[in-house]
């Protein structure tokens, strides 16, 4: 026993960056986020806008059903074979960061049947706001928010607002129906986050989802330079 | 060998993605075989003497270096459930996964070769402890653990149970899952010279349909 100590062999370890054959795999980046923040619409609009450009797939992780996996399937933003629904045992935020095999499995399995791939989307189930991935399943990750939830939620932090590589405040176009102050949303998520960029989305908006497109494709030239 | 190898394997936050899973649980919950702490005892102590001596008798001859291929068909022969092989299957890619990262080993990556999608969890849970250093008395007794300390988690979920009733549970089974475990490593020491047909092969019809039932569910809070 214990002749070999390297992590190479029928199938990688974690964030190993190559896949067994040698070759990059691709960037996997998580959406977490409190329940109907809006992690949904997003992947769907994000599929939309660059499924013409990048090879992707997605990985749902449901709290009690398909839903979210569902509802990507019946709006066709991807064919089927490219999403993949993890189920959570009712814990989203323990097969995100605390137990990730399921979803490694996931998405090594999306790569060896539909790949290559450019990109894989790993979504989780509303969660809490303490809820953020593991570095050992994505290679960074963007909390989703909306302006109905309350406009003090930047104020309030937890790990997904301060720590996550891009916060996305969504809805925005209901803020004056809500009371939210978009103004101090953003100087709090400032004082929060120091650095860490911020987007402001309507997906309702001609824009829609392009400043979230725009982060994404721009990490991808990172992990790909 | 290190006693404490023993706790890191059995700890329940050993990240090997049991915790999507009731070992039956869920569909007993619904259909009302399991609605307190009295009736969660008796499905434990149901689940430990069939399911559970059958994983211990496994793991254990796993341990023991017995060829796990063999072990896998042993194992899917005294699991007729198609659904239960699924997620036996799973949760051995799994904890083949995390057992690798936690204690390489030339054996571990020679049975992820051999099953690419996963060998049944109790034969890898045999070679793990083999890898941490560990042997068949301490596979028989993770595997008999897990097959009552899997359906008690899930209950105080799927039933807000008092947390404290199911432990308490699990405490009061202690005597017997060291019984398990000692037929177990018996019986896998038989079948070192006889064959995995020495194994135990109890079964729980009710365990079985239960699963293929709610593997069709379209609403669930676990994997099986």
């Amino acid at each position: 026993m214990h002749l070999d100590h390297s992590h190479h062999g029928p199938t990688t370890v974690s964030a190993d960056a190559h896949r067994p054959d040698g070759s990059r795999r691709a960037l996997r980046i998580g959406l977490g986020g409190p329940v109907g923040s809006g992690k949904t619409a997003t992947v769907a609009a994000l599929c939309r806008m660059l499924r013409d450009e990048l090879s992707l797939a997605v990985v749902t992780n449901d709290i009690y059903t398909r839903e979210d996996a569902e509802f990507l399937l019946r709006e066709a933003v991807l064919p089927p074979e490219r999403i993949t629904a993890v189920e959570t045992g009712a814990c989203p935020h323990t097969a995100i960061r605390d137990d990730i095999s399921a979803n490694l499995e996931a998405v090594e399995d999306l790569e060896d049947m539909a790949g290559p791939l450019d990109l894989v989307l790993v979504e989780s189930g509303g969660d809490n706001l303490t809820a953020t991935f593991s570095k050992g399943l994505v290679d960074a990750q963007i909390f989703v928010i909306d302006v109905a939830g309350g406009d003090d939620i930047p104020r309030k932090g937890g790990p997904g607002v301060t720590t996550a590589d891009l916060l996305v405040v969504n809805k925005t176009d209901l803020a004056p129906y809500v009371g939210s102050d978009l103004a101090r949303m953003a100087a709090d998520a400032k004082a929060q986050r120091a650095e860490l960029p911020v987007v402001f989305q309507s997906l309702r908006s001609e824009a829609g989802v392009a400043d979230v497109a725009a982060w994404v494709r721009s990490r991808l030239a990172e992990w790909t330079a | 060998m290190s006693r404490a190898a023993l706790l890191v394997l059995a700890d329940g936050r050993f990240p090997a993605g049991g915790h999507a899973h009731s070992g039956g649980a869920e569909a007993a919950v619904k259909a009302g075989r399991i609605s307190g702490a009295a009736s969660l005892e008796a499905f434990c102590r149901g689940r430990l003497h069939t399911a559970g001596l059958v994983a211990a008798g496994l793991a254990a001859a796993a341990a023991l270096g017995i060829d796990p291929v063999a072990l896998d068909r042993a194992a899917d022969a005294r699991t007729p459930s198609p659904a239960l092989r699924v997620a036996a299957r799973k949760l051995g890619r799994q904890l083949l996964r995390a057992a690798r990262a936690t204690w390489p080993s030339a054996e571990l990556d020679a049975l992820g070769r051999e099953f690419p999608k996963g060998a049944h969890q109790p034969v890898v849970l045999g070679l793990a402890a083999r890898a941490a250093g560990l042997g068949p008395v301490d596979a028989a007794y993770c595997a008999a653990y897990e097959s009552v300390s899997g359906p008690a988690s899930a209950t105080v979920r799927l039933l807000s149970l008092d947390p404290f009733d199911a432990t308490r549970v699990l405490a009061r089974l202690a005597p017997e899952v060291d019984r398990v475990a000692d037929r177990a490593v018996e019986a896998a020491r038989e079948a070192v010279t006889e064959g995995p047909d020495a194994l135990p092969a109890g079964s729980a019809p009710l365990l079985e349909i239960g699963a293929e039932a709610h593997a069709g569910w379209p609403v669930r809070l676990f994997a099986s």
